[in-house]
């Protein structure tokens, strides 16, 4: 039944030792890498082996290792979370690599994403951009019965789609601009769709597009490669969602 | 020490509201004068530190994740349960507290199942206030499933993601208070110790994970809400960062840790696929609505493709023990039942440590599309994983250990032993007893963080004299020394030996899944303790650490909390060895009925088991706390 095999991996991992240091890449070989293994199983064992050899081991961010926290997150192969569509790095198993490839491993790069060490970076700049307007402005306590207003079912699953963004960072990662436009997109038409969502709608457009522009992010040149690299397939007509409010508010500003 | 759980005496129905209008209140103008300091930011810490801030409290919040929208319970997937009875299918605040204090095979306490009860109304029209995405009927009403073990149709959810958007919905609330300059977020960044100044919580020593530099933080109080400890057993389906360092340095302060053996072993996991596996994932129980939990009869079909076996070859255990719950039985007799088929050597897979969950009855009866709909996320992550088609060929399932009931001992108002420290979600041991059902832990978490410390901190606060201090006083001092001290241990040892704290880890897994996991006996537990014992000497002796402590360094960090780990561990041992009955997810193989169920003993064990720790290399002290129940008469579960 089992199709496991044992492969060999020829790794090249951009090492960094802090934030501003010259970085560069260094070589391994993982050996006898089963492909039941992850990716960052297969890491791990890696950094077993260098902990042995007494050098420092591979920095990476993982948490919940399945898919769903975002903490993940390397480029392989030029590619943000690896070949797989719709995979993030810690959901991708070592069954897509042939024995004897090569895997160039990097961090996310982006200006907004500075690189703390090794492949991990601080993603901070996403925090303060749901801090600018991410949100509804529900205070704790009494509220109506949560059925007292209808939502439209296509509404709600619109919502759901775009509150699906795991806030990983891979959009940036792919964009040439290193643009967080899908990411903010995603959140602002989370919100629009709601009618919870609409009180502070055209304050919520302005202070995100322009809180994401003031981190350092691009602009979006509609290339698509965010909705090819996101994890949960988020697509990119988000963005012209957002563009939309964006523009109906500044109407209204 | 004596344990007061402070519950409002009076009828139980009334408590909570009763109890609301007595405490005392803080002043508008006060509460800015007033700092909270909030760790963990899962469902808990996230919702309490976003209230408490709305009502005027300076808040700072600190995690161990880049960002407060990662902690685990982003990860929970099948809902939350609230007694709304929108489905008009005869739910009730009393059958949802009923079946709580049942489903937690009567080890928690009335009174606050009640107002968990209660308040499970409130979280929903929150959550939707805040534009959680649940899932809605064509209607644009909530829409609501069962799940495991309840009969009533009482849980939302939002797809499977259900824990992402109520955590992303609480992150939100939290992030607009920070934007409002009420709460200062301090992200990577690892408690370490508790500082006690006059006997109470007035700080934490707390290790920056980018520069390795340890902080002090002063507060009024301070809430820990830092989740459970089942990483304890290495592999488990809690996240890689997800520990007990900060509640087990509480405890050594003087916390004492309530019911530590009381852990769940979630049925629904994918199996173990090799010596390198990290984690383990869960696939929510929601799944066991429409799959159906099955065996080969005959030793002989084991190796069969599973398609090829003809119905009449089946054993469809679940159903058959239990008829009127069938596949919906509660987490821990349908992971017992799991064992039990494996240990009989009818388990499928490779290792023989899997049953199947198929849904080839729930795709011909709904259509592809209709499962695709209700589960498509959980389907594409099996594959994922598995590389193999759950739509074609049923899934193989294993239990995984998957969240503590144990955990700070806490009384009505949520404060441990220890004045000011406070303690929610599921890092206390308060709401679900022996066992949890599903869809509760959302529950809790949320309960604990809006509806529930916003009152009862202002209690604390209003009642208590709190005399300002700040972080040069002496405690800080001499707590923060303690710390690098222990920090200078982990490196100086770690020089020395042989083993990564990867491989250590691995080992104690070993020793608490073997010997204090889903089944426990005498023998097996005092095992445990001795093999422990031998692990930590090791782990002190052969510790191999690179790198230093003014760095990035996660082996540094894992190295502290499997140290921790050790400790618990041996704790958990010991109270399992102590209760010799079984409860919940807490089976001593001594005792059992006839048919092999868990069998009680209210007489001797209707406590609950508080350990106080009494110094370096001491047994700690037990204390008890009686249960008692005035409303639900224990009774032996059955799901037959």
């Amino acid at each position: 039944m089992s199709t496991a095999k044992k492969i060999s991996i020829e790794l090249k991992i951009w090492r960094q030792a802090s934030k501003g240091a010259q970085g560069r890449f260094e070589h391994y070989t993982a050996k006898d890498i089963s492909t039941e293994m992850s990716f960052l199983e297969m890491l791990d064992v890696v950094n077993v082996q260098l902990a042995h050899e007494g050098k420092s081991p591979i920095e990476f961010d993982s948490d919940c290792r399945e898919g769903i926290c975002g903490t993940c997150g390397v480029v392989i192969n030029g590619q943000p979370h690896g070949p797989e569509r719709a995979t993030t790095t810690c959901q991708l198993h070592m069954r897509a690599f042939k024995n004897g490839d090569t895997l160039v491993i990097e961090p996310w790069r982006a200006s907004a994403f500075p690189v703390i060490k090794d492949l991990v970076v601080d993603r901070c700049s996403f925090d303060r951009i749901i801090e600018s307007g991410g949100y509804t402005s529900a205070k704790t306590g009494a509220h109506a019965d949560a059925n007292a207003i209808l939502v439209p079912k296509d509404d709600a699953d619109l919502a759901m789609d775009m509150a699906a963004c795991i806030g990983c960072g891979a959009c940036v990662a792919a964009c040439p601009n290193a643009s967080a436009s899908l990411f903010t997109a995603a959140k602002i038409t989370h919100l629009v769709s709601l009618p919870q969502g609409q009180v502070e709608r055209t304050r919520r457009a302005l202070k995100m597009v322009e809180r994401m522009d003031l981190e350092g992010f691009g602009d979006c040149s509609n290339l698509g490669e965010c909705e090819a690299a996101c994890p949960k397939e988020i697509s990119i007509e988000a963005i012209s969602t957002m563009k939309r409010e964006y523009f109906k508010a500044l109407l209204k500003k | 020490m004596t344990l007061d759980s402070r519950i409002p005496a009076g009828d139980l129905a009334t408590k909570w509201s009763r109890l609301k209008n007595e405490i005392k209140l803080v002043n508008p103008a006060n509460k800015r004068k007033h700092t909270v300091l909030v760790v963990g930011t899962g469902l808990a810490g996230s919702s309490a530190a976003a209230s408490l801030a709305e009502l005027g409290y300076n808040v700072k919040v600190f995690c161990i994740q880049d960002s407060p929208r990662r902690a685990h319970s982003i990860a929970a997937q099948g809902g939350i349960n609230s007694a709304k009875n929108y489905p008009n299918d005869g739910d009730s605040v009393y059958r949802l507290f009923y079946d709580t204090v049942k489903g937690g095979d009567y080890r928690s306490r009335e009174a606050n199942v009640h107002r968990l009860a209660e308040v499970s109304v409130n979280i929903i029209d929150q959550c939707v206030a805040q534009g959680v995405p649940f899932a809605r009927e064509y209607s644009g009403e909530l829409a609501n499933r069962s799940f495991g073990g309840a009969q009533l149709q009482r849980t939302f959810y939002a797809r499977g993601q259900t824990g992402q958007q109520l955590l992303l919905g609480a992150y939100q609330a939290l992030m607009r208070q920070s934007d409002a300059r009420k709460v200062e977020i301090y992200s990577r960044r690892e408690m370490l110790d508790l500082v006690l100044i006059d006997g109470k919580a007035r700080g934490i020593i707390v290790r920056n994970l980018v520069d390795g530099q340890i902080e002090r933080y002063a507060g009024d109080a301070v809430l820990l809400c830092n989740g459970g400890y089942g990483r304890v057993f290495y592999l488990s389906t809690n996240a890689m960062n997800s520990n007990a360092t900060a509640a087990w340095r509480c405890h050594k302060r003087g916390a004492a840790f309530a019911n530590p053996c009381f852990t769940q072993i979630h049925p629904t996991c994918i199996p173990v696929s090799g010596d390198h596996q990290s984690k383990l994932t869960l696939m929510s129980e929601s799944l066991r609505n429409d799959g159906r939990v099955w065996v080969p009869k005959n030793k002989a079909d084991l190796r069969k493709d599973p398609s090829q076996i003809p119905e009449s070859d089946r054993d469809y255990y679940l159903e058959r023990r239990y008829p009127s719950f069938g596949n919906l039985v509660p987490r821990d007799v349908a992971s017992r039942n799991a064992k039990m088929v494996c240990d009989e050597g009818r388990g499928v897979g490779e290792s023989g440590l899997a049953v199947y969950l198929d849904f080839k009855d729930a795709i011909k009866r709904d259509g592809e599309n209709v499962v695709r709909e209700k589960y498509g996320n959980l389907f594409q992550m099996y594959e994922k994983i598995t590389a193999e088609n759950p739509y074609q060929t049923p899934m193989r399932m294993y239990p995984a250990v998957h969240y503590t009931m144990g955990g700070l001992w806490v009384d009505y108002f949520l404060m441990s032993t220890i004045p000011g420290l406070h303690v929610l979600g599921e890092a206390n041991f308060s709401d679900h007893g022996a066992n949890r059902l599903g869809a509760s832990a959302l529950m809790q978490g949320l309960a604990d963080g809006y509806f529930v410390i916003p009152y009862t901190l202002g209690h604390y606060i209003a009642s208590e004299k709190i005399m300002p201090v700040d972080t040069n006083h002496e405690a800080f001092k001499s707590t923060e020394d303690e710390v690098k001290k222990r920090i200078g241990l982990f490196i100086t040892s770690g020089k020395k030996g042989n083993k990564t704290v990867t491989e250590l880890f691995r080992d104690l897994g070993k020793v608490m899944w073997n010997d204090v996991g889903m089944a426990r006996t005498d023998a097996s537990l005092n095992r445990a303790i001795a093999d422990i014992g031998k692990l930590k000497s090791e782990f002190w002796q052969n510790l191999k650490l690179t790198g230093t402590d003014l760095e990035m360094n996660k082996d540094l960090e894992m190295a502290g909390r499997v140290a921790d780990f050790l400790e618990l561990g041996e704790l958990m041992a010991r109270d399992a060895l102590n209760r010799t009955e079984s409860c919940g997810g807490h089976f001593r193989e001594e005792s059992q009925t006839e048919e092999g169920e868990a069998k009680r003993d209210d007489a001797n064990f209707s406590y609950v088991a508080a350990w106080k720790y009494t110094g370096e290399n001491k047994p700690q002290e037990l204390l008890r706390e009686p249960l008692n129940f005035e409303t639900v008469k224990p009774s032996q579960r059955s799901y037959k």
